[in-house]
Formats: structure tokens, C-alpha cells, sequence
């Protein structure tokens, strides 16, 4: 090297700071979150369980569409199984709350894995309107005359709300705040364990470049079908948390709306992104609500351009946002230690 | 045998309506190879804007006309407006942005000509046809003589036009087109006024059976992105044939298979057998790419 | 007198004031309620697939406007908080809440939807809460021992439907009946009604069609019927596909006698886009009086409608009876909360909406009156048989139900 010249550093030096981040921002946010039904009233720790229910069922749509490109239009079909498993394991059977959970988890395992197979042969449009046809019709099922006897057809089925165990002095809403917030969190950090490891990076790996895939050893028809299985799991365990919070199942609840709700949800929230399904949630959750209170005329019209606005500034998502944004600020971080040294 | 006749030709009737959204999804499809969703909005916001001229006093065609006209120059500048700026985004970027065209045209023609189904007229005789015992009103088999019109138009544009051709060539490849001298924005632009003129067309002829309302368009997009589909997306000729398959299909199956209940699940069950037999829809091009 | 008589004179006169002005000043509110104003929730689906009935809330919105102009109710002006559900259960039980514990309303007034309502049933009744005149038939708004704060206004579905059986039985005891009905609560619930009402000739029904509010049209429905040989058609159809039924049927030559559920049977949103003279022979019933209706033009209750709406609600449809209604469930309200004076509790309320006696909204026909007790929570019980003769209305028959 020449006297007087800078040494050139080729990547920034990993320093202390500029890792814990990752680690203190979620830790940060579940200590906050924690904290909040007892500053808030009970109408809004509903509203914040409604949030966490939407965030699990993005993350599942989130592993099918965002992770692994195939995209689904009806993944409110497996939200609805998910509802009425809980609704209806609690109302005829007398199951408790908290079991039905995971046996709605279950069961959507299996219809979604069920469904991927034939999916399989379909890519795009194509796929796309297998799952429309999907999401179309199951308010039709669960009105037919052959299942009224399990679903209450039209008339759907009251959930009585769970207390709190053990005499907490919680009240219902704040119980079933925390609960729905146990379940994301774990939800969540199975998710982070499978998306960073080699389970990830196949179905990434499937997603982009389909038949080097194959060519590398990762057997796609397989790791497809597991995606629309663990993709429903946690659509379905959303569907059965959401049911228990509202109290409520009926046809009418999970129409195709809830679907495209869904998939507008992800895009928003950063697709293949962890953190995209909290802020996809927090969006579909409270733009119709705000979107109201700007205009009563035509609220939605409101939101459509809310949508659209969000599309422009934010292509990548909110997520994707941020992660330009920080790794701007890195950068600049970088080159300003660059100079300094 | 008279009740079965019956439900083919009511069937064939509503596949008419279905076939004419149809082909206004392809359009879009040829041009951008994106699915619109908000096509069907964008033809019911135009057929209330015919309205409100056959309503000021305006005779039937000259509205009719003008509203085409109208349609073409707001598809044109929706691409130009609002899709140009997000082209370059992913995907589903897109979709959002189309979905949220469709809230916005739904909720804007709520808003400005209320809920209340409003009478289309219709341009052809009242007197009904009769075959046999055979009932067909006259507007019904005008409006599909309209649709098939249109398709000959479309396919006659893009087989022997220099702008059809040009128009394909941007939807293949777009940045081969611009290197032989094709505008493409032109083009995009071209091909979505296009599209919304089309979806005029069927908005207006679809309005006189099932009255006009903002969601008059919901239901029947569903079929036509069906129909489309199972005729092969890039297909014009499949996309109208695959509007008359689902129209009637869906009748047999309600007569005489599944019941009311179930026919449109049903319906959709058999579309995606087709599809996994033939991916690409019975008249699609099947399309192979180089690893 | 002496000091001590005095004092006591003094004492009980004392006494005898301050509990005099205890008594005047004898106001209770609940929340939502105080001396200026009174907060009143509503849950409408503004948008989705039944947001033609939005209309009903705007209707209702600038009737509570006239009023307030007008000096208010025993000086409280009416705020009015109207939200949209969309349609969707999960979406009702947010907006309740909010009403609720947010706005803090005194009531929810006027929900519609059987499944929206279903969805708030327990809720309401928990939080104590009147769920008052909901925009539903359904039967089970009817309940006062188990839900003691919820109750229905609108006629019945199930005892409209019985109507139109009984009258089948009494003219033509040998028809064949084919039905259309929407695939939904409100649609089983009329098939239910008739199909009880019929008793054991229910298999006088030779054929029954249901459809989606997706479909486009109901065509191939009504060749399904026809293709049954039926003569008595009962349909049961939201306005929009009311008027394709109606229409359709008579294009293809299919003359049933025709028997309309009475919410489709505005002559200006269904008849007029059917056709009027597809239309005639129709049997309906009604309760509300007919805008279009020639036999009400001067009519003073539907004179004043029309300058109500020409005053507070222009941009509304004067053919759609969803404006009437409005205008007449608005009405109901108004003379419950000018019977609780100024006891403006919840309690209150429910107790006089419990206590109407032959109360009866300008707009409504003539023999109809609103009556609630204790033990009975359906405000309209009467309804009265019309049958449309190309023009107007006719009524026949008496007056059936209370």
C-alpha cells in the first residue's frame, strides 16, 4: 500500500450494535405488548387479539405465497375449517377452548396438504383460480343441507367465552389477549426455525428457480405439498382463535372478501417476511376503520386508495421498507466510520 | 327432453354474458399478462355513465358509442396513471393495486347512484323468439351476436394488423419489442383502453337482464375468470367458448346433478379437473420455457 | 305559636321542598345519555352484497335530524353514530363493541341481518345493553324471558309465510306450489313458515329452487320451476332478484298465481323494473304504506314523508321502500324515548319499548298497530293481504295476526 492511502475495507466491520438489534427489537416489542391490556380498555385488547389472530394467519399465507411463489386466493377457506373445528368441537362436544387449537391446526394440516397435492400441476392464474374456486365455495359447504346438522347452516353457532384459569385477576378480554399472544409467539418462533433453515431456503430455492431445484436434490412435489399444509395449519389454528375472540361462526364470516383481505394483508405487510404478516395484520385490522372515519360516503373507495398509495411508496411491502431503510442507515453508518478511519 | 333443452339454451344465455367479460379479461391478459381484477368494475362504472346519458335524454347508440369511447380513453389513462408507476413492482404488487381499483369503482358507484337497481335498456326488439316451445328474448341473442362481433373484431385486429401484432409482440417480450421501435407504454396503454371498452360492451349488454347495481359485476366475474381459464387465457375464441361450457355447465349441474346449492363448487371442482388435464385451458398455447 | 311547633312546621316544610325538588329533579342516565343529548348506535351493512338496505340508516339518520330541528326529545338532541358492517358477523361484533365501550352509546338501534344480529345476541344481553328493533325477521327476536334486552320490529318471515299457506288452503286446496327462495337464513326461514303453515299438505310443494346473491340471474331457477308444472309460485326473493324472477316467468309464459315476500314488494324498486304489467295479480302483504302507491296520494302521513325526504334526505330514492321503513322504525324509536321522560336508563328503555299500545307510525297501513308488553317483544304483529292489480295495491281480506 501507498503511504497516505486509506485502507479500504471491503465489508463494514460487524460491530457489537449493529447486531443485537434483531434480538432486542421482538424482545422489546413482547415486553410492550404485554403491558398493553392493562393500559388500554377491553374494546381495544379485542382489537389487538383480532390483530395477533390476522398475524398468524398471514405468516401461514405468508410460508405459501411469499416463501414458496405459490400464490392462494383462498386461504379463508382454511381460517373457516379452522373456525368451525373449534366451534364446533366446543359447542357439541364440549371441548375445551384451549384443545381445540391445536386439533384445528391439525385438521388444516391435512386439508392443506390434502389440497397441494392436486395444486401441484397448476402454477399461477391457474393456481390461482383453483384456490378462488376454493375460497368461492366454502360458504356454500358450510350452508348445504347435507352438513346443517354439524355446522348450523346459515344460522351458524354461538360460542360461550372462556374465563380466565386458575382465578387470574384478568378479565375475559385480557385473558384471551394473552392466550391468542402465547400461541402467535410460539407460531411465530416455529416459523422463524423453519423459514432460516434448510426447509427455507428449499422452498425459496422452489420458488425462484423451480427445476435447478429438482436438479439440486430438493424434492419439490413434497416440499410444495408441506408448504400448503403448514400454510393452512396456521391459517387454520388463526381461524380457530379467531372464532373463540369473536364468539361467533357463520357462513357469512368467511366469504371470498376474507380471502382477498388475506392476500392484500401479506403484499402490504413485505412478502417472505417474518415480520411483514404483524404489520399486514395491523393494516387490515385498522385502514377500514380509519378509511371510515375519513369519508362515510364511500369508506371503501377510501381504502382502495390507501391500497393503491401503499403500492407506490412501498412496493417491497411495509417490511420490505424497513429493511431498505436500515440497510440505508447501515450504509451510511459504514461509510461515515469509513471516513472517520 | 323440453326441460333439458330448456336449461341448455337458459344456460347458453347467461354463457353469453359470461363470454363477453371473458373476453375482455383475455384482453388484458394478451396485453399485460396480469389478470385484471378490477375489469369488472371498471364495466359497471361505464354502464352507469351510459345510464346517466340514455337518462339525460341521449338516444340509445349514440350513448352506447360515446360510453366506448369514454371507457377506451379511462383505460387508457388508469394504465397510464396508476399501473405505469407500479409495472416494474412484483407481481402481486400489482394485484393489490388492481384490487384496489375494485374497491374504489365499487364504492364510487355506490356512492354517486345509490344501491337501488336501476332498468338498463335494451337495444333489440321486445318480442321474444320462439323455437318450438323454446323461449329466447331477442336481447339475449343480440347480445351474443355482439360478443361474437366483438371476437371476430379482436381477432381480425391481431392476426391482421400492424398494431395487433405489435401489441403481441410487447405482451411476449417487452424489451425486444423496444428494441425494433415499439412504443411499448403506447401499447400497454392501447391494450387496457381496449380492454375497458370491451368490458363497456359487455356491461351494457349484460345490464338489461340482471338490471344495473354496483355489484352487479361480482358475481359474474367469478365465472368469467373461470370461463377464461378453462378456454386458455390467451385464447380469445376459447375465452367465449369457455363462457358458453361454464353457462351451461353450471344450469346441468344445478337441474340435474347437485342441486342449487352446490352447482357453483361443483362447477369450479370441474373446471380445475380440466385444468389438471389440460393446464393451459382447452384452447391455450401451451408455453415452454428454456431452462 | 310556640318555638317548637315552628320548628317543626319548619322541618316537615323543609322536608316536604327538598323532596319535592328530589322528585322533579328525578333524571337517570345510563351511558350515552344526559340532559343535552342522547347517543343512539346503529349497524348497517353500508357496503357488500346487501348494501342496498344502507338507505335505511340514512332514512332513519335524517328523521333523528328533523327532530333535533325540531327541538329534540324532551330537549335531548339525538346523536345519531351509524357504522358499517359490511355484512360480516366478526365485523358486527367489533362495531358493537365499539358502540359500546367506546362511544359509549345508550342503545343499539335497528342492526340488520340475521346472522350480524345473532352474532351481538349474547353480547348485548351480557353487557345489558337494548338491542332494539332489529332489522330482521327472524322469529327468535322474540324471546323477552331469555334475551330481555333484545327485540324485533318488522312482521315475522315465519308468520308471513303461515299467511300466505293459510290462504292457499282457503283458495285453492289443490294447488301445486314451486318455490324460490334465497340461499340464506332469511330464505329458510320463510320456507320454514310455509312449509309449517301447509301442515300436513306440505306436499302440496312439487318443486323448490334456491339461489346465491352471487348469481347473476335466476333464470335457469325459474325454467326448473316451470318445468315442474306448478300453478301457485311463493317466491322469496330480495328485491333485485325479485324483479328477474317476476320477469322472467312471465316471459316465458309461466302464469302461477304469484305470492311475493313482502320485503321485495316496493312498486318502485321491483314491480316498475319488472314490468308493471308482468306484475299484475301479484299477492304480497304489507304493513307500511306504498310511495308509489296511488291510493296514499293525499294521504297526509305520506305527504309528509315526501316533504321529509325533499327537506333531509334529497339524495334519497323515493321509490325505495327501504325509505319508508326507515322513516317509520326511526318514528317507533322516537316514541320510546319520549315515553322514558327523563328516566333515561337502559332499564328504562327496554321497559317502555315494552309498553307501546296501539302505537302507530304515520306511514303505516291503516288497521296496523305496534303493541308490546312484557311477554311480547314483536312489535308488528298484523299484516294485511294485498294484491297488485297493475297500478296500486288492493287490499282484500281482513287484517290477519294482532
Amino acid at each position: 500500500m501507498k503511504p497516505g492511502s486509506k485502507p479500504v475495507a471491503l465489508t463494514p466491520p460487524a460491530s457489537a450494535w449493529s447486531r443485537q438489534p434483531r434480538m432486542l427489537i421482538p424482545a422489546a416489542l413482547l415486553l410492550a405488548s404485554c403491558a398493553l391490556p392493562f393500559v388500554m380498555n377491553n374494546y381495544h385488547t379485542f382489537q389487538l387479539t383480532l390483530v395477533l389472530v390476522y398475524a398468524i394467519a398471514l405468516l401461514g399465507l405468508n410460508i405459501l405465497t411469499g416463501y414458496n411463489g405459490q400464490i392462494s386466493l383462498g386461504h379463508g377457506a382454511f381460517y373457516a375449517i379452522g373456525a368451525y373445528v373449534a366451534a364446533i368441537l366446543m359447542d357439541k362436544f364440549g371441548v375445551p377452548y384451549w384443545l381445540t387449537v391445536p386439533v384445528a391446526g391439525v385438521v388444516c394440516l391435512a386439508a392443506g396438504f390434502l389440497f397441494g397435492l392436486p395444486a401441484l400441476r397448476l402454477e399461477g392464474v391457474y393456481l390461482a383460480l383453483a384456490t378462488f374456486a376454493l375460497g368461492v365455495s366454502m360458504p356454500q359447504l358450510l350452508k348445504s343441507r347435507h352438513l346443517e346438522s354439524w355446522t348450523g347452516g346459515v344460522q351458524g353457532i354461538v360460542i360461550a367465552k372462556p374465563d380466565p384459569p386458575f382465578g387470574l385477576p384478568l378479565n375475559q378480554d385480557q385473558w384471551l389477549y394473552f392466550f391468542t399472544l402465547a400461541v402467535a409467539v410460539a407460531m411465530f418462533v416455529l416459523g422463524w426455525n423453519l423459514l432460516r433453515g434448510r426447509v427455507g431456503r428449499s422452498l425459496i430455492a422452489i420458488r425462484d428457480q423451480p427445476i435447478a431445484a429438482e436438479a439440486m436434490g430438493v424434492h419439490n412435489a413434497l416440499y410444495k405439498s408441506l408448504a400448503f399444509g403448514v400454510s393452512a395449519m396456521y391459517t387454520g389454528v388463526a381461524g380457530a382463535l379467531g372464532a373463540i375472540a369473536v364468539q361467533f361462526v357463520a357462513p357469512d364470516s368467511f366469504t371470498i372478501f376474507l380471502s382477498i383481505t388475506l392476500l392484500v394483508g401479506i403484499v402490504i405487510g413485505g412478502l417472505a417476511s417474518i415480520s411483514g404478516a404483524v404489520y399486514g395484520a395491523i393494516f387490515i385490522q385498522f385502514v377500514p376503520n380509519i378509511a371510515d372515519q375519513i369519508s362515510k360516503a364511500a369508506p371503501w373507495a377510501i381504502y382502495g386508495v390507501f391500497l393503491i398509495g401503499f403500492m407506490y411508496l412501498m412496493p417491497a411491502g411495509v417490511a420490505g421498507a424497513i429493511r431498505l431503510a436500515w440497510a440505508r442507515i447501515r450504509r451510511m453508518a459504514a461509510d461515515t466510520r469509513q471516513d472517520s478511519g | 327432453m323440453d326441460a333439458f333443452l330448456n336449461q341448455v339454451f337458459a344456460g347458453l344465455a347467461t354463457g353469453g354474458i359470461y363470454a363477453s367479460v371473458a373476453l375482455a379479461l383475455v384482453m388484458i391478459y394478451q396485453t399485460t399478462h396480469l389478470v385484471n381484477f378490477a375489469q369488472g368494475e371498471i364495466a359497471m362504472f361505464s354502464t352507469y355513465l351510459a345510464w346517466t346519458l340514455i337518462d339525460a335524454g341521449m338516444p340509445y347508440w349514440i350513448a352506447f358509442f360515446l360510453t366506448v369511447g369514454i371507457a377506451f380513453v379511462l383505460g387508457a389513462l388508469i394504465e397510464r396513471i396508476i399501473v405505469r408507476p407500479v409495472e416494474q413492482a412484483p407481481v402481486l404488487s400489482v394485484v393489490v393495486v388492481f384490487i384496489g381499483l375494485l374497491v374504489i369503482f365499487n364504492s364510487l358507484a355506490g356512492w354517486m347512484f345509490t344501491y337501488t337497481i336501476k332498468v338498463f335498456p335494451s337495444p333489440f326488439p321486445k318480442e321474444p323468439v320462439h323455437v318450438g316451445t323454446h323461449f329466447f328474448s331477442s336481447h339475449e341473442l343480440g347480445a351474443v351476436g355482439v360478443t361474437l362481433v366483438l371476437l371476430a373484431l379482436l381477432y381480425a385486429f391481431f392476426r391482421f394488423t400492424p398494431l395487433g401484432l405489435a401489441m403481441r409482440a410487447v405482451a411476449q417480450n417487452a424489451e425486444s419489442s423496444r428494441l425494433v421501435g415499439i412504443r411499448v407504454g403506447r401499447m400497454l396503454a392501447l391494450g387496457w383502453g381496449l380492454a375497458a371498452a370491451i368490458g363497456a360492451v359487455a356491461g351494457m349488454m349484460v345490464a338489461p337482464t340482471v338490471y344495473l347495481d354496483p355489484n352487479m359485476m361480482s358475481g359474474i366475474l367469478l365465472y368469467a375468470f373461470a370461463a377464461a381459464l378453462v378456454g386458455g387465457i390467451d385464447s380469445p375464441g376459447g375465452a367465449v367458448l369457455g363462457g358458453f361450457l361454464v353457462g351451461v355447465l353450471e344450469n346441468l349441474l344445478g337441474a340435474y346433478v347437485i342441486g342449487n346449492e352446490l352447482k357453483l363448487s361443483f362447477a369450479l371442482v370441474l373446471i380445475i379437473v380440466v385444468l389438471l388435464v389440460r393446464p393451459s385451458g382447452l384452447f391455450g398455447k401451451i408455453h415452454v420455457t428454456r431452462v | 305559636m310556640s318555638t317548637r311547633s315552628l320548628f317543626i312546621s319548619a322541618t316537615v316544610i323543609a322536608g316536604l321542598v327538598l323532596g319535592a325538588t328530589t322528585a322533579l329533579a328525578q333524571k337517570k342516565y345510563d351511558p350515552g345519555a344526559s340532559d343535552t343529548e342522547i347517543k343512539i348506535g346503529n349497524i348497517l351493512p353500508y357496503s357488500g352484497p346487501a348494501s342496498a338496505y344502507g338507505t335505511i340508516g340514512k332514512a332513519a339518520g335524517a328523521y333523528f335530524k328533523k327532530i333535533n330541528d325540531e327541538g329534540g326529545i324532551n330537549g335531548r338532541k339525538i346523536n345519531f353514530i351509524s357504522v358499517d358492517d359490511g355484512y360480516s358477523p366478526p365485523k358486527t361484533v367489533e362495531m358493537a363493541r365499539r358502540l359500546v365501550e367506546q362511544d359509549q352509546v345508550l342503545l343499539i338501534f335497528n342492526s340488520l341481518g340475521t346472522p350480524s344480529n345473532s352474532a351481538i345476541h349474547k353480547y348485548m344481553n351480557a353487557k345489558k345493553v337494548p338491542q332494539l328493533f332489529v332489522a330482521t325477521g327472524a322469529n327468535k327476536w322474540n324471546d323477552p324471558k331469555n334475551f330481555p334486552w333484545t327485540m324485533g320490529w318488522q312482521p315475522n318471515y315465519e308468520t308471513e309465510a303461515a299467511i300466505y299457506a293459510k290462504h292457499i288452503l282457503q283458495t285453492k286446496p289443490d294447488a301445486k306450489i314451486a318455490i324460490l327462495y334465497q340461499n340464506d337464513d332469511y330464505g329458510k326461514d320463510y320456507l320454514k313458515g310455509f312449509e309449517d303453515g301447509l301442515g300436513a299438505k306440505a306436499g302440496m310443494i312439487v318443486a323448490k329452487a334456491s339461489y346465491e346473491t352471487s348469481d347473476p340471474t335466476v333464470d335457469a331457477q325459474i325454467a326448473q320451476l316451470q318445468g315442474s308444472g306448478a300453478n301457485v309460485f311463493f317466491n322469496v326473493t330480495t328485491p333485485k332478484f325479485a324483479a328477474m324472477a317476476i320477469r322472467r316467468a312471465y316471459d316465458i309464459g309461466w302464469k302461477p298465481v304469484q305470492y311475493l315476500n313482502n320485503i321485495s314488494a316496493s312498486i318502485g324498486s321491483v314491480l316498475v323494473p319488472a314490468g308493471l304489467e308482468k306484475s299484475v295479480g301479484l299477492i304480497s302483504t304489507q304493513y307500511l304504506k306504498d310511495s308509489l302507491d296511488s291510493a296514499w296520494a293525499n294521504d297526509k302521513g305520506m305527504k309528509d314523508w315526501y316533504a321529509f325526504m325533499a327537506k333531509y334526505y334529497p339524495d334519497g330514492n323515493l321509490k325505495d321502500a327501504s325509505n319508508v321503513y326507515g322513516y317509520a322504525v326511526a318514528q317507533t324509536l322516537v316514541q320510546v324515548l319520549k315515553q322514558c321522560g327523563d328516566n333515561l336508563t337502559r332499564e328504562n328503555v327496554m321497559k317502555q319499548a315494552a309498553n307501546l299500545r296501539d302505537f302507530q307510525p304515520d306511514v303505516m297501513l291503516p288497521g296496523i298497530k305496534i303493541n308490546t308488553s312484557p311477554t311480547n317483544f314483536a312489535p308488528i304483529q298484523a299484516e294485511q293481504l294485498v294484491r297488485f292489480d297493475g297500478k296500486q295495491y288492493i287490499r282484500f281480506g281482513e287484517v290477519v295476526g294482532k
